[in-house]
């Protein structure tokens, strides 16, 4: 990823700003423009409670470049309570998740380019703060 | 008579022609702790005295950043305003995540308060984060904005062995400053008493910091947190009975402690600001977070008072008066006792991996 992407995907990567349709009232993320249910177009500008359960998940042990600094670290789908589902890194779990458990955004570090490069900030998820 | 004449002598307290005070504060903590006794097993065979019980340690994905943002949300939750209203975003640290590249664009974008918006990191050690709250006052007060929002936060590195391994520590808070009407707390007045003391330093490309041992003590911290109450307390006409609460920039249990006494204040009074056994020293963090604490737990009418203590040196102290706002704000986000409940213990070995103390290449 090159950093004029980086810097256009920061709205939805800090803050899961995704979009609702205004013909059918789906919540659309990653944002894309168009509803995924009635096709119409859908650009009014949606922010996520940040809520949501895990769906399902995965250890990785092997990480591509970029990401070993963090291993072994947790990937999950993550259902938000507005419906989509993401793809996301689990992270503060001193324990083996399971599936339908709460978990809540935060933003922290994802992966460093080396010493020199930069540093890429993105949404993970965590158990609830406050059950 | 010229002018010059009746011009009243300056004042030494700042403060501000209308009511500024919060309206939203917030505190973040990482989960993971590590023991005095780790570091004391490590270096000194078990047999060293601890200054605290334990202290924060940061996760593989966290830095000033990160747990800046997380504050700041805490914040605006509690603020109930709408994150484009703020009109300054001002970090203070010493851990800063890039040498060039501001921390405080990154949690400004991160919040939703970009692009109309001041976006600065402040510098000054450990009162880094209380001289931007200063400023965010007066950026207010002058009525050049609405809101303001400013941040002490740190992931404090000590080298390994040495003394300030045991309480270098990772946390803060972040409070917005707005119109006194809709404040939680109302600002009465505050101060700095700064000097050049080479207590504290650490030089651009070096990892850890230097300290010259016998400037830790009375010539740094004492004197600076005694002046700094003792004329913001006599200019108010106010004496140590007048405060509900107290805080002060916390290296260790015992220094706070000890000032505390020395200013005539009693434990009930700083008690619960006093967080340094559980969390260790948060360096920009420490004062802000123990007012963080107190507004946790505060009751309208409250009167508090907030030193803090930056290396090099200075001390800034704040006074506040605690408005019935309170209530309705204290349990719209997490409080600063459920960071420091949340709590995973770590040997010294993961501490070690998780600070990036291992070289791997
Ligand atoms: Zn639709």
């Amino acid at each position: 990823m090159n950093l004029s992407q980086n810097w256009r995907l920061a709205e939805q990567r800090y803050r899961l700003v995704g979009e609702i349709c205004p013909h059918c009232g789906v919540k659309i993320y990653p944002p894309r423009d168009a509803c995924p249910d009635c096709s119409q177009p859908a650009q009014e500008r949606f922010t996520f409670s940040g809520k949501g359960e895990i769906y399902s998940y995965t250890v990785v042990l092997d990480a591509p470049e970029g990401y070993e600094e963090q291993v072994p670290y947790l990937i999950a789908l993550v259902k938000l309570d507005e419906g989509p589902m993401l793809t996301a890194q689990l992270t503060d779990f001193d324990r083996e998740p399971e599936i339908g458990d709460r978990v809540e955004m935060v933003t922290r570090k994802l992966r460093t380019e080396g010493n020199a490069g930069i540093i890429v900030y993105g949404y993970k998820f965590r158990p609830l703060l406050m059950p | 008579m010229s002018s010059e004449e009746k011009r009243d002598k300056p004042g030494r307290l700042l403060k501000t022609d209308k009511p500024v005070g919060i309206t939203g504060y917030g505190a973040y903590l990482p989960r993971y702790r590590l023991p005095a006794s780790e570091v004391s097993r490590i270096w000194t065979g078990g047999m060293g005295g601890k200054p605290i019980r334990e202290k924060t340690v940061p996760g593989l994905d966290e830095d000033v950043v990160t747990m800046s943002i997380e504050a700041a949300r805490n914040a605006l939750s509690r603020a109930q305003i709408a994150p484009t209203d703020i009109r300054a975003v001002w970090v203070g640290s010493e851990s800063h995540p890039y040498a060039v590249k501001p921390t405080s664009t990154i949690v400004a974008e991160a919040i939703g308060a970009v692009p109309d918006v001041q976006a600065a990191d402040w510098e000054f050690a450990c009162k880094a984060g209380s001289e931007a709250l200063q400023a965010t006052i007066g950026f207010v007060g002058s009525g050049m904005a609405s809101y303001a929002l400013s941040i002490g936060m740190d992931t404090a590195q000590g080298r390994p062995g040495d003394a300030l391994e045991y309480t270098a520590a990772a946390g803060g808070a972040a409070f917005i400053v707005g119109d006194g009407a809709s404040s939680l707390a109302v600002f009465e007045a505050t101060y700095s008493y700064v000097t050049d003391t080479p207590d504290f330093w650490r030089r651009a490309h070096e990892v850890y910091p230097s300290h010259g041992d016998r400037f830790t003590g009375e010539p740094a911290y004492f004197r600076h947190v005694m002046a700094a109450a003792q004329v913001i307390m006599s200019d108010l006409g106010a004496e140590a009975g007048d405060f509900d609460h107290v805080t002060f920039h916390q290296p260790n249990v015992k220094f706070p402690s000890r000032v505390a006494k020395m200013l005539g204040f009693s434990e009930e009074q700083y008690k619960t600001g006093l967080l340094a056994d559980r969390v260790g020293n948060v360096y920009a963090g420490s004062s802000l977070l123990g007012l963080s604490a107190i507004l946790d737990e505060a009751r309208p009418g409250d009167r508090i008072l907030v030193v803090s203590y930056g290396s090099g040196a200075g001390s800034d102290a704040l006074v506040m008066r605690v408005t019935d706002i309170i209530a309705e704000r204290q349990n719209l986000a997490p409080k600063t006792s459920h960071y420091i409940a949340r709590r995973t213990e770590i040997d010294y070995a993961t501490y070690t991996r998780y600070r990036g103390k291992l070289l791997t290449k």
